[in-house]
């Protein structure tokens, strides 16, 4: 574990600081969205759909309204403008106007005193609907004839297809002197943070609507909410506290057009909606569930030499980036690895089951559970050492990737596996699974991943950073891009401290704010940290200049070198002489005192040999991340219990601004990795969720999981600041695949649908038990 | 009814219907929003409250429950000594991420001390697997509370 360094010295980076959040969290002073309450509050309850395709035909809401305590019945009909939300295809109804698409629809939207009279007036609302019928796998919806869930998308029911090819493509299989064929049915994954989606709205005297939401994207949204409600942008303001988790679910509307639409007609009063556990369940995106088949080979030298792979993802209903999910997950198909010849094709596909949408990893857990068991199926057949097999396949930079892309920036791979090879749970990996107890079974597994950081080619990658100084002679960053948890916001007071040599507490954060922080994209795609502290950065650096200038002024000094910053003052070198930064920031104008700059981050302009349905965003990046995982399980032979008891991780996400935050990341995501692999599954029963509550739907415990171990390896990422690259979705990656590649060591069986639950790992024991006797 | 209880030190009688839940009568009613809502259905140790120092869930209680009992929240430990440290060592352990779960995390941690003031990490997560975190993968708050169990136990003997 890694102790911080003291917090009142300056801040520096590369070392460990308590998070500046920290505090404010654990006192529980800090106010998330959900935590705002007013006496003169209007709780705002949506009405859902209880079918999964269907037409509406009748809404009464009289008796709702003649609910006492209900302040407002609102319907599609008093939605004023496009009543769409989405990010690329605008497809979602805000309320229904014509068809529900999904269990869990907003129907209609209720506004009342409080929460009791809410649920009552919810209940009356009248609603008929007309059964449709219904798609609810990609088998179903891909069939000539189908029924469409959006009639009028260009391409039925297919909302993005893509297929990629290299050298000589599908025809390479052929050449291969040994081929593994593999086949995976990957689940549902539900975001499951802890504060579930919530916010509360208002209108200012002059009629500006205000949203404070726990978002990840408060600039998109603020386009969103505008364009769907028939605001004019400018009068649209969204603030985004901390959130109580993300991961991707709160990438995109939830609660916010619903509580625009609210305020507009709540008479002044401000009103608050907070969806409990089952209707976030209900109505939240999930991981997209799929089904990957993998056909791999290799050549008579042992190297991979041709990979097929097919993809069939469940988007459900609307579109939340399920286009880009795809693509990413097709470009990340073929892993960290060397392949000349590559085929891979994916489709996305509509249909009326849960919503689907981004969540940590956005496509390369899915393809990372198949490919890294048949990379390792591959080398048990070639008689190889699976990490070997794996060092022997490893890009390295200048290589081209298995889209045929070159890899130009920093590629750490090779060292992630050698710090995995040198580590004692691997070296001893034999000794450790000879301890096994009675009826337990051990095994090793390793596991490789990559992860491309920032939105690919086409949707700019930016961020504005503001920084500035206080007549106070304090500093204040202020920041667009939200902080989810991952604690890029403390990780920018750190950067701002070391840039300025300040130390914590002369530092002040102001949060995503559209009226108040500059616009900056998501808080997303690996890319939160790397493209906000360039700019930020950019903006530090200037403001020293100017400061050092005034000094050198203020002083008559030839040169602004004469200077340096120290906490809270200016020194001048020659004479020792120290001047408050206080009084140094009232000689500047306002104008002086406030630094901006603005970075948008490098893409890959390499062309990818593809055909698709339809322009695609996602795909290539320029800049990835790179880990070697080691699962070290236990099963029990009489139960099917998977048990993971020791796990390592080496990774290659660049310089590390903050090892502790570092850590933090890395270990939080091999355990929402773990849970993807053997508990998590939002099960779907002809579009209606089985698992509706923590009771149904299984998280890791504390007693789950075990100690893990991070190893940092750093290479020098000379796009990124200070030399960092994404850390946040590179950890969820590999988990799945390296606990599976332990559990065919542990045991010699493979569970081709996911999780691996004990019900399914006790039939596969029993299975080749069987075929043993027989 | 009129209910009766000591609230973070402070004696206090509340007006408040019996049966309203009593995360909403703290969140809401007494705006104290530290206590955190998170499955509403006693899953997963966000909403703990310690009650005459035992931990329990205060989406699962009913005001009523709360007559003439000693409640502390999460804006009641810092008063406390032992409460404080545990807060630092999350703090300063690195367990704090999105944080929601981080109040309950710290009272639940708190009534475990009590019960075992000096655990092993075992112990540690069996005492807190009533607890859900969705961020830090549990280990941080595993060394966190190590650490200040060493602490408290130190200065115990």
């Amino acid at each position: 574990m890694t102790k911080p360094e003291s917090a009142s010295k300056p801040l520096q980076i590369g070392v460990s600081v308590p998070r500046a959040d920290g505090w404010s969290k654990i006192t529980g002073r800090e106010r998330y969205a959900a935590d705002y309450y007013g006496p003169d509050f209007l709780w705002a309850g949506v009405k859902r759909a209880d079918m999964s395709h269907a037409l509406l035909r009748e809404l009464d809401v009289e008796a709702a309204k003649a609910v006492p305590g209900v302040t407002a019945v609102l319907t599609h009909r008093d939605v004023k403008g496009s009543n769409r939300q989405g990010v690329v295809f605008k497809n979602q109804p805000v309320l229904v106007d014509k068809k529900v698409r999904r269990r869990g629809d907003a129907l209609a939207l209720v506004l009342a005193e409080n929460r009791e009279v809410l649920s009552t007036a919810l209940k009356a609302v009248h609603v008929r609907l007309e059964p449709l019928p219904p798609v609810f796998s990609v088998e179903e919806a891909t069939m000539e004839g189908a029924p469409k869930v959006h009639e009028e998308h260009p391409t039925g029911n297919i909302l993005a297809e893509l297929t990629v090819s290299k050298g000589n493509g599908k025809d390479g299989i052929d050449e291969c002197t040994a081929v593994v064929e593999a086949e995976f049915e990957l689940p549902r994954q539900e975001h499951a943070y802890m504060e579930t989606e919530a916010g509360w709205a208002y209108l200012e005297h002059d009629g500006r609507l205000v949203i404070v939401a726990s978002t990840q994207s408060p600039f998109r949204d603020r386009s969103e909410v505008a364009e769907a409600l028939g605001i004019d942008i400018g009068k649209v303001r969204i603030t985004a506290p901390y959130l109580g988790g993300g991961f991707g679910g709160k990438d995109g509307c939830t609660v916010q057009s619903l509580l625009g639409l609210a305020a507009m007609h709540s008479h002044g009063r401000p009103v608050k909606m907070w969806w409990d556990r089952e209707e976030s369940f209900l109505a939240g995106v999930k991981r997209l569930s799929g089904r990957v088949r993998y056909r791999v080979g290799t050549n008579k030298d042992g190297c991979l030499h041709a990979l097929q792979c097919e993809l069939d993802l469940d988007n459900g209903p609307y579109e939340h980036l399920g286009g880009e999910v795809l693509a990413l997950a097709v470009e990340h198909a073929g892993g960290p690895y060397r392949i000349p010849h590559v085929w891979i094709h994916g489709r996305c596909v509509y249909t009326n089951n849960p919503a689907g949408g981004p969540f940590r990893g956005f496509g390369a857990p899915q393809v990372v559970a198949g490919l890294e068991q048949v990379v390792d199926m591959l080398a048990d057949r070639l008689n190889m050492d699976p990490v070997l097999f794996r060092m022997r396949n490893a890009v390295i930079r200048g290589d081209r990737n298995p889209v045929g892309v070159t890899l130009t920036q920093s590629t750490g791979l090779l060292e992630c596996l050698e710090q995995v090879t040198r580590h004692p749970l691997w070296t001893e990996r034999r000794e450790w699974k000879r301890r096994a107890g009675a009826f337990k079974k051990r095994g090793v597994g390793v596991a490789c991943t990559t992860h491309g950081a920032g939105y690919g080619p086409i949707i700019p990658d930016f961020a504005q950073a503001l920084i500035k100084l206080t007549p106070e002679g304090r500093i204040t960053v202020t920041c667009g891009v939200p902080d989810m948890g991952q604690g890029n916001a403390a990780t920018f007071v750190q950067i701002a401290g070391h840039l300025l040599n300040q130390s914590a507490d002369r530092l002040d954060l102001v949060l995503p704010d559209t009226d108040h922080t500059l616009p900056s994209c998501s808080s997303a795609a690996s890319r939160t940290t790397y493209t906000y502290a360039r700019a930020l950065t950019g903006a530090a650096e200037l403001l020293k200049k100017r400061i050092l200038e005034q000094a050198s002024l203020l002083m008559m000094a030839p040169s602004p070198d004469e200077f340096r910053l120290l906490p809270g003052m200016v020194r001048h070198l020659p004479s020792g002489k120290d001047l408050p930064l206080a009084m140094v920031a009232r000689t500047m104008s306002p104008s002086q005192r406030e630094c901006t700059y603005h970075w948008r981050a490098p893409v890959c302009r390499e062309p990818v040999r593809m055909e698709s349905v339809s322009t695609v965003f996602g795909m290539p990046h320029l800049l990835f991340s790179y880990a070697a995982h080691l699962a070290c399980v236990e099963v029990d032979e009489l139960t099917g219990r998977v048990q993971v008891l020791k796990y390592l991780a080496a990774t290659d996400a660049g310089s590390v601004i903050n090892p502790q935050l570092y850590e933090q990341q890395v270990q939080g995501g091999i355990v929402q990795g773990l849970g993807y692999g053997l508990y998590e599954d939002y099960v779907v029963d002809r579009g209606e969720g089985q698992t509706p509550d923590f009771a149904t739907y299984i998280l890791p415990t504390s007693m789950d999981v075990p100690d893990m171990e991070s190893l940092r390896v750093e290479t020098f990422e000379e796009t990124g600041p200070f030399g960092l690259k994404g850390v946040g979705e590179i950890c969820i990656n590999a988990p799945l695949p390296a606990v599976a590649n332990a559990l065919a060591d542990a045991a010699g069986v493979r569970i081709s649908r996911i999780p691996m639950t004990p019900e399914r790992v006790l039939d596969a024991l029993s299975r080749i038990q069987s075929e043993k006797t027989s | 009814m009129n209910i009766r209880f000591v609230l973070n030190g402070k004696p206090l009688t509340v007006e408040t219907p019996p049966d309203r839940r009593v995360i909403d009568l703290l969140r809401e009613d007494l705006g104290l929003a530290g206590t955190k809502e998170c499955c509403g259905s006693g899953e997963c140790g966000a909403c703990t409250i310690l009650v005459d120092g035992d931990s329990r869930l205060s989406c699962l209680m009913t005001a009523a429950q709360l007559e003439g009992r000693r409640i502390l929240t999460i804006e009641g430990a810092e008063e406390d000594p032992r409460l404080r440290t545990i807060q630092e060592a999350f703090v300063e352990w690195g367990a704090v991420q999105c944080g929601y779960c981080m109040p309950g995390m710290v009272l639940a941690s708190a009534a475990l001390l009590s019960r075992t003031p000096n655990p092993s990490r075992e112990q540690i997560r069996e005492g807190l697997s009533g607890n859900l975190c969705r961020c830090t993968g549990y280990q941080k708050i595993v060394d966190a509370v190590e650490q200040a169990a060493a602490l408290l136990f130190r200065g115990h003997q």
